[in-house]
């Protein structure tokens, strides 16, 4: 116990950074990956070729990579960022392009009819992609976007990469330092509370949409 | 009234009508019938705007509009052989949603004049469900409601008696001959003889009145 009250501070500030990165990951990923998402379908050759560019290298290439890239391979070119900058804009634009294509894919199922209906009744496009087209998408899109906050809140302990002390990396100083497994384990318990937490909020979520089917 | 000129619409070099000419005095119903894929569900998506047209114009009561006019989709209403509902909207909010985004009609009118409609039809206790919830017959109903929320010139129904039980077909007929009282043009696409000698006026047979190529 008293071990555990000597490590704590640390760890908790580590934990400040690890929040961090997954709120404004969130805010930056969720409105970009709509646009992205919509640009897929654009008419313009030049567009879906640029979108799809973006979306292969995002999924195709290691977050990892991306981080090591984005700060230190920018840096060479002049383009200078923080570690948190950094940090946070490899993982808005990598969340975004995952997030855009399951955005795409809920709002291609929703039926044709349905724009049709609003089209019909003399609603904008505008209109009836807020009121008619999007609620609809959000119902299907939630489990596979809960998947992928999931997998942000893992996925925040790669910025150690770019030398952010995020909760992994206290966790990881005072191991090597104390010679124990025990931080180890209070780590993967917040990370197991953080994860349930969200996985709580996806459910109540996902129980505030069966009102409808 | 509505009186269909010069009308013609191709997908590439496949002809589906040309030069189509139709006209109905205010209060009369017309059954159009047919074969199916013959073209006839694509006449009244032209009508509504739904489908782009390479010629044609419609005369309403008020005016002379060029096919695929804005204008004309919430003078022409369209009630769909599946309902097309929304299915993340209260029967009510079904109702009142295109009066208040494109009428900008106040809530109280709009939920009134809803409510007023839905008891015409039969669906007073149906007001806060959801369309899940209701039976064929009864979201046809909510359809029909819908379409006259918005106070339409001209109702098209494409196939409105399929799938639905004796019953529904009586009252869907019912519902035609107030409106007809009322003295709103109806154009009924319908396979079910029996349904278009029990409404309608007059009968357009498709495949022996259309020109092609």
């Amino acid at each position: 116990m008293a071990y555990l009250s000597e490590i704590m501070p640390a760890i908790f500030s580590g934990l400040q950074l690890t929040v961090g990165v997954f709120f404004i990951t969130l805010l930056g990923s969720v409105p970009l990956g709509i646009l992205v998402s919509l640009g897929i379908k654009s008419p313009y050759f030049s567009i879906r070729w640029l979108i799809n560019s973006y979306i292969w290298i995002m999924r195709g290439t290691p977050l990892l990579l991306q981080l090591i890239f984005i700060y230190y391979g920018l840096a060479m070119v002049g383009f200078s960022f923080s570690r948190f900058e950094a940090a946070a804009f490899a993982f808005i634009i990598n969340y975004a392009a995952y997030l855009a294509e399951i955005f795409r894919g809920g709002l291609q199922s929703v039926p044709k009819g349905q724009v049709d209906a609003a089209k019909v009744l003399g609603l904008s496009k505008a209109q009836t992609f807020f009121k008619v087209v999007l609620p609809q998408a959000v119902k299907i899109i939630v489990p596979s976007f809960g998947n992928e906050v999931v997998n942000l809140v893992k996925d925040t302990s790669l910025i150690y990469v770019i030398g952010l002390g995020d909760i992994l990396r206290a966790g990881s100083i005072a191991a090597s330092r104390d010679v124990t497994l025990t931080p180890y384990l209070v780590v993967g318990v917040i990370y197991l509370l953080m994860v349930g937490f969200v996985t709580l909020l996806l459910r109540l979520t996902e129980k505030k949409l069966s009102v409808w089917r | 009234m509505i009186e269909i000129k010069a009308l013609t619409k191709a997908y590439g070099d496949k002809v589906i009508f040309k030069d189509l000419n139709l006209a109905l005095a205010n209060g009369e119903i017309l059954a159009v019938t047919g074969p199916s894929g013959i073209g006839k569900t694509t006449l009244i998506k032209t009508l509504t705007g739904l489908e782009p047209a390479q010629n044609g114009t419609i005369t309403l009561d008020d005016g002379t509009y060029p096919v695929g006019d804005p204008k004309l989709a919430a003078k022409v209403a369209l009630i769909f052989q599946d309902f097309n509902l929304f299915p993340n909207m209260k029967v009510i909010d079904n109702l009142t949603l295109a009066p208040r985004l494109v009428k900008k009609e106040s809530k109280s009118a709009a939920n009134q004049k809803a409510k007023e409609l839905l008891a015409q039809l039969g669906l007073s206790e149906q007001a806060d469900l959801y369309p899940y919830q209701l039976s064929g017959g009864q979201k046809q109903r909510v359809g029909i409601a819908r379409a006259l929320a918005m106070d339409p010139q001209i109702i098209a129904y494409d196939e409105p008696t399929s799938g639905l039980d004796e019953q529904s077909t009586d009252q869907v007929r019912q519902i035609m001959l107030n409106l007809k009282q009322k003295g709103v043009a109806q154009l009924v696409i319908t396979h079910d003889l029996e349904f278009a000698k029990a409404v309608a006026d007059r009968n357009f047979d498709f495949a022996k009145e259309v020109q092609y190529g």
